[in-house]
């Protein structure tokens, strides 16, 4: 048994489980109305939808909150530097028993690869599911916004590579979270704050 | 107390006694149980205390109060089966164009004006100047005894009278003094008396309109539930100066206008769904108004037509008539159901309940293929009347339509479509005689126009925008009805509607991004186990 840091904050494992219930129930929703697979019939799949996004939204703004409140938001700063080291380490180093050449903190809870994936999650597919689905959701007041010009085809097919976007990031995520040194130990430092090393 | 009070008390009492008695004596008129919607008694006037002879002495008599009724008359639709198209220029009406149910009155006159509101219509020599030929009973009867049997041009029987001549069968006279006598307002009855039997019988051509509209439960018409808003015809189709709202020739396919309000200056179509409830009805979903900006409420608030028990016409093919049994009888041929799915007269009938609708774009426009117009065979199935729309032209919306296909008469030779004589009891009537190019002569010399002597048939197809048979609110459609994989808005094109339509390109490679993080993920694992275990062991 190696050393116990604490990494993650009450709020923030909140935020953490959360968020991961909406999104992997709005994806559950979101790919029925899209017409995949009928689970809830569409009406309730498209009510459901809208519901778990306005909570997400009341999420988001405790999150904006505390990330700036509290100076969390740093950890998102992408380092290029390193970016490759941990490349290196996931792509070989991994299957050679190497150990993790990061060591998460406090002040450093991401790895430089996880900062990047993260920001690029933040900058790139968030703002593109939140934007085109408020659009969706407002279809009916373009003409009041003046736009007009906006097609509902357009925005349906930017919140759909949105969404498999964000599909394509929670496989890959669900999988590297097994990948510690046993294959729940990320898993319960989520849960329990303490990252054991 | 003395003398003088006492002789105050028996006058009071006195007074009041005489009071008493003068109440009682002009009491004589008792406030009537019920409260009436009509200030006239009809039978108590003089005018029509008497024994009426024809329809045309009852009109007389209905004049000398009702001066200008019949001028009122004379302007509307319902008299000159007439109208022109200000859009199109077409002149329209049943007296000109022609349909693919029993085609076309010319030459049939006698027996297609029995739904007439006049008298005599039995040629095209008909007057229509005439005040006295105007049908004052048809709509205001209340009795339900009026009854204007086919082949009469317009006439009741008032006199017992073998109909047709020579057929054995005697159509009993009505007591047209009573129905004068008692007339009032128009009613489902009245309305239904030629609009739930056009095409030539019950259900036959609307879909929406038929025998069960009469007294319909809530189920089948929200609003004319008879126990419950109970409206009749004319509540919507509301009538200022004899002239009725509402019209299949420039109907109203998009309404911006709103709730009509009282003393506002308004001069739209009083019939249409947004007259009364306005274009925001949906008080609690708002995605639902926003729906209505390019769905007409028809289309979700009418999930099927024909849903009263009656069966309606969707197909009529003309070109299998004429068969006789061994004996050189007509033929009728009856489903399990006893309808009726063949004639020898009429030809080949399919026939519908609960009938989902087709659904296209439409914004008002209606154009025709008139009798003059030229046909090509060769261009597959000829649309006697189509419906103007798209989704770009800011003026349509989704609409639920009926398309009554069928096979009818034309000629090769000329390339138009034709006019037969169908009804009549002469030689060259088809329904009696069941030959083809005697009664197509017999129809086109009477519309006037060049026959070559030669029929063959050509498919066609009539569109009617279903409007009638509002279901109550929680029987609209379900969102999955057009929201899905071959929903109910499969053909409509120009709007995109989630959960049918979807890139495929996006999907395929969303889906290609999606399955590389599995199988990268899954590749990586495997690798990560066989290593793990690899250097267990050593």
């Amino acid at each position: 048994m190696g050393e116990r840091v604490y990494i993650f904050k009450g709020f923030e494992r909140f935020w953490h489980w959360s968020q991961a219930g909406l999104i992997m129930f709005m994806m559950l929703t979101g790919f029925e109305i899209h017409g995949t697979y009928s689970i809830f019939g569409f009406e309730r799949a498209v009510n459901y939808h809208n519901i778990a996004a306005w909570s997400l939204v009341g999420l988001w703004v405790f999150a904006i909150f505390w990330h700036l409140t509290t100076g969390e938001w740093r950890h998102y700063i992408p380092s290029v530097e390193k970016v490759l080291v941990i490349a290196r380490f996931y792509s070989s180093g991994i299957f050679r028993n190497e150990p993790h050449p990061f060591k998460p903190s406090q002040l450093n809870k991401h790895n430089p690869l996880q900062r990047l994936t993260y920001l690029g999650v933040l900058l790139f597919i968030s703002p593109l599911i939140w934007i085109t689905g408020w659009l969706y959701l407002f279809h009916g007041e373009w003409s009041a916004w003046g736009l007009s010009v906006l097609q509902l085809e357009w925005v349906a097919i930017g919140h759909t590579i949105g969404a498999f976007l964000m599909l394509a990031f929670f496989v890959s995520h669900i999988y590297l979270v097994t990948t510690g040194h046993t294959p729940t130990s990320q898993i319960k430092a989520m849960i329990t704050g303490w990252d054991e090393t | 107390m003395g003398l003088n009070s006492l002789r105050q008390s028996a006058g009071c009492v006195l007074a009041v006694l005489l009071y008493l008695f003068s109440v009682s004596a002009l009491a004589v008129d008792e406030p009537k149980p019920l409260k009436l919607t009509t200030t006239a008694d009809h039978s108590k006037f003089k005018e029509l205390q008497r024994e009426f002879q024809s329809g045309p002495e009852v009109t007389k008599a209905c004049l000398t109060c009702h001066t200008e009724a019949a001028g009122q008359i004379h302007r509307t639709k319902h008299w000159k089966w007439e109208h022109l198209n200000p859009d199109s220029g077409q002149t329209l009406g049943k007296k000109h164009i022609l349909n693919n149910f029993c085609i076309s009155i010319a030459s049939n006159y006698s027996a297609c004006t029995s739904c007439h509101i006049g008298y005599g219509w039995k040629d095209a020599n008909f007057d229509f100047s005439v005040k006295e030929n105007v049908d004052c009973l048809v709509c205001h009867d209340t009795t339900g005894i009026y009854k204007k049997p086919p082949g009469l041009a317009g006439n009741p029987v008032i006199k017992d009278m073998e109909l047709p001549p020579g057929s054995g069968k005697i159509v009993k006279g009505i007591d047209i003094t009573k129905v004068a006598q008692k007339v009032g307002k128009s009613s489902r009855d009245t309305c239904g008396a030629c609009h739930f039997f056009g095409g030539g019988g019950d259900a036959v051509k609307h879909g929406d309109l038929d025998s069960s509209m009469a007294a319909p439960d809530r189920e089948l018409d929200v609003h004319m539930d008879a126990t419950g808003l109970d409206f009749t015809c004319a509540t919507c189709h509301k009538t200022s100066s004899h002239d009725v709202a509402g019209s299949r020739y420039t109907p109203t396919a998009m309404d911006k206008g709103g709730a009509h309000i009282r003393g506002k200056e308004d001069n739209s179509n009083p019939a249409t769904c947004v007259s009364c409830h306005g274009n925001g009805p949906h008080k609690k979903e708002e995605r639902l108004n926003q729906h209505a900006t390019k769905v007409a409420c028809q289309t979700c608030h009418i999930p099927a037509f024909a849903r009263g028990g009656v069966a309606t016409k969707m197909n009529w093919d003309w070109s299998t008539a004429g068969e006789r049994d061994a004996e050189g009888k007509q033929v009728v041929r009856k489903d399990d159901k006893g309808r009726v799915i063949y004639e020898s007269r009429k030809g080949t009938f399919t026939l519908g309940e609960n009938v989902k609708p087709e659904y296209f774009w439409f914004n008002g426009d209606v154009n025709y293929t008139l009798v003059t117009d030229k046909i090509e065979k060769s261009e597959g199935v000829i649309r006697i009347n189509w419906l103007g729309g798209s989704p770009t032209d800011g003026k349509s919306l989704i609409w639920p339509v009926k398309v009554f296909r069928g096979s009818q008469p034309f000629d090769p030779i000329n390339k138009t479509l034709v006019k037969p004589h169908t009804a009549g009891n002469d030689d060259t009537g088809y329904w009696k005689n069941l030959v083809w190019d005697k009664a197509v002569e017999a129809g086109m010399k009477d519309a006037g126009l060049p026959f070559s002597g030669q029929v063959d048939f050509v498919k066609t197809e009539m569109f009617w925008p279903i409007t009638h048979m509002v279901a109550p609110k929680e029987n609209a459609l379900a969102c999955v009805e057009c929201h899905s994989k071959n929903g109910r808005l499969t053909g409509i094109q120009g709007v995109y509607i989630p959960g049918r339509d979807a890139n495929k390109l996006i999907d395929t490679i969303g889906w290609g991004i999606a399955l590389l993080a599995l199988l990268g993920s899954l590749g990586h694992g495997l690798m990560l186990i066989a290593a793990r275990r690899k250097h267990q062991g050593e």
